[in-house]
């Protein structure tokens, strides 16, 4: 029969050699997480699986398009940091500014609109809390079309689309949005902002505001538009951030 | 021979060391997320004592700025955080074990003595499982969890669950609320391990393989 010494030395030897197992099964199960081919600046894709699981999760479980962003008086604007440059650079002439739309299912572009075209949807107008992906968020005052009333007069039949993809003109900057959000009442093709037309650092002549979605999701300069079956690619999910990115 | 006595069950040894690593590493990509916007500090009016953090940290601690694999990482580990502290609550609850972690009445007056205990200056008040002072600390440590997950849903999602971001104080509130509940962690990190050192080997041993000698063959060592 052991002593109580012999006891509590074998179980202390037991413990320990089960927290070193635990310890070495949480080391396997962080490099299983990390393994896979990693392009540079991405993320690993086992990370991206469960982002994946997050984003179903939320989407089946608590995102609603009757869920609204809060609004806020017009005393709580504040002054909105103009946050990336990606698809800016050239020089925009407003003139010559078309918004090519690709509506679901069609092979190519199949209209160019102008500035006067989207202004004849109706105005809608809010005061949202903007939030950056970095963590700062500054309430600012949109004013713009429903990006769902854009679809209904424009492109009939497409709100049936999985995903919605937009890029500047130059195709230096793109965002894909699932559909859901994209016809959120909230969701917005905006022209002005804090009751002034946008400005350039802003998005002129026509940016996405999209207040389910962190601010990289809320494109400057928009160019063209297409309704998909697949998730067009994004910018920022390149680079590393969840493509969700759903608030 | 009397048999050896039984310290800290199973689960909740397991709850405990299971959490220590995923709150690290909560922590680090916390960091990771903090730095893309860091304006928190200690101080008033226009005096800052200390900017949360100072550029000698960032610099000392090699943490480096990778917002997006923190985020990844957060959203990734936390899942294994709540679902730890739920299996905690719920075997504390359902065993009973939380009869002696609660703190009563008296615990409030005899927490003043055990740490003029700890300070060299008396003696030790009479306790079950816990101290005075531990069954408060714990406690609020598992509040604090809650808290945790709570703050963190609310800056996860705040417009999916507006009610409990503005319940909170709004979206730049519950940022707030998170940063400062997870600064409490490590200063009871810090003086949790002192303690533990302080209490020496038996103590940590029975954290780990749960069992310590009886009472009586361990005075008379």
């Amino acid at each position: 029969m052991l002593s109580n010494e012999q006891e509590l030395a074998r179980r202390t030897r037991r413990a320990f050699l089960a927290l070193g197992g635990g310890a070495v099964a949480g080391m396997a199960g962080l490099g299983w997480l990390s393994a896979g081919p990693i392009t540079e600046g991405d993320i690993p894709p086992n990370f991206r699986k469960v982002l994946g699981l997050n984003e179903s999760v939320v989407r089946s479980a608590l995102y609603s398009n009757n869920n609204l962003a809060p609004t806020f008086p017009a005393s709580a604007i504040g002054k909105l940091k103009p946050n990336g440059e990606e698809g800016l650079e050239d020089e925009l002439v407003a003139a010559d500014w078309r918004l090519e739309i690709k509506p679901y299912g069609s092979a190519g572009v199949t209209q160019k609109l102008a500035i006067g075209d989207i202004k004849t949807l109706p105005l809608h107008d809010e005061t949202i809390e903007f939030k950056c992906v970095e963590g700062w968020s500054t309430v600012t005052r949109f004013a713009g079309a429903r990006l769902s009333d854009f679809t209904a007069k424009f492109c009939a039949g497409s709100e049936r689309a999985v995903c919605i993809g937009m890029n500047t003109p130059d195709g230096v900057y793109y965002v894909s949005v699932d559909m859901p959000s994209a016809l959120h009442p909230q969701t917005l093709l905006a022209w002005e902002m804090n009751g002034e037309p946008l400005t350039e650092e802003h998005g002129a002549p026509l940016r996405l505001v999209i207040p389910v979605k962190y601010g990289i999701k809320n494109i400057k300069r928009i160019g063209r538009i297409e309704y998909t079956d697949t998730r067009p690619k994004d910018y920022w999910e390149e680079r590393g951030y969840d493509w969700y990115a759903g608030l | 021979m009397q048999s050896l006595e039984l310290k800290h069950r199973l689960t909740t040894r397991w709850t405990h060391w299971v959490n220590f690593p995923v709150l690290s590493l909560m922590i680090m990509s916390g960091m990771w997320i903090y730095w893309a916007y860091d304006p928190y500090r200690i101080g008033f009016g226009d005096v800052t004592l200390l900017h949360m953090f100072p550029d000698w940290f960032y610099k000392l601690s090699g943490i480096g700025k990778k917002l997006s694999f923190g985020m990844a990482l957060h959203f990734v580990f936390a899942w294994l955080f709540a679902i730890n502290g739920i299996v905690y609550a719920i075997y504390t609850a359902v065993s009973g074990e939380w009869r002696e972690l609660l703190p009563d009445a008296k615990c409030f007056s005899q927490a003043i003595e055990v740490v003029k205990h700890d300070l060299g200056l008396g003696p030790l008040p009479p306790q079950g499982r816990y101290n005075a002072a531990q069954r408060i600390t714990y406690t609020l440590i598992i509040l604090m969890g809650f808290g945790s997950m709570i703050t963190g849903l609310a800056i996860y999602k705040p417009i999916q669950l507006a009610g409990l971001t503005s319940l909170l104080g709004g979206y730049q509130w519950a940022r707030f609320e998170h940063f400062w509940l997870t600064m409490g962690y490590v200063g009871f990190f810090g003086i949790h391990v002192g303690q533990v050192i302080k209490a020496g080997w038996a103590n940590l041993r029975s954290m780990v393989c749960g069992y310590d000698l009886p009472k009586g063959a361990a005075d008379a060592q």
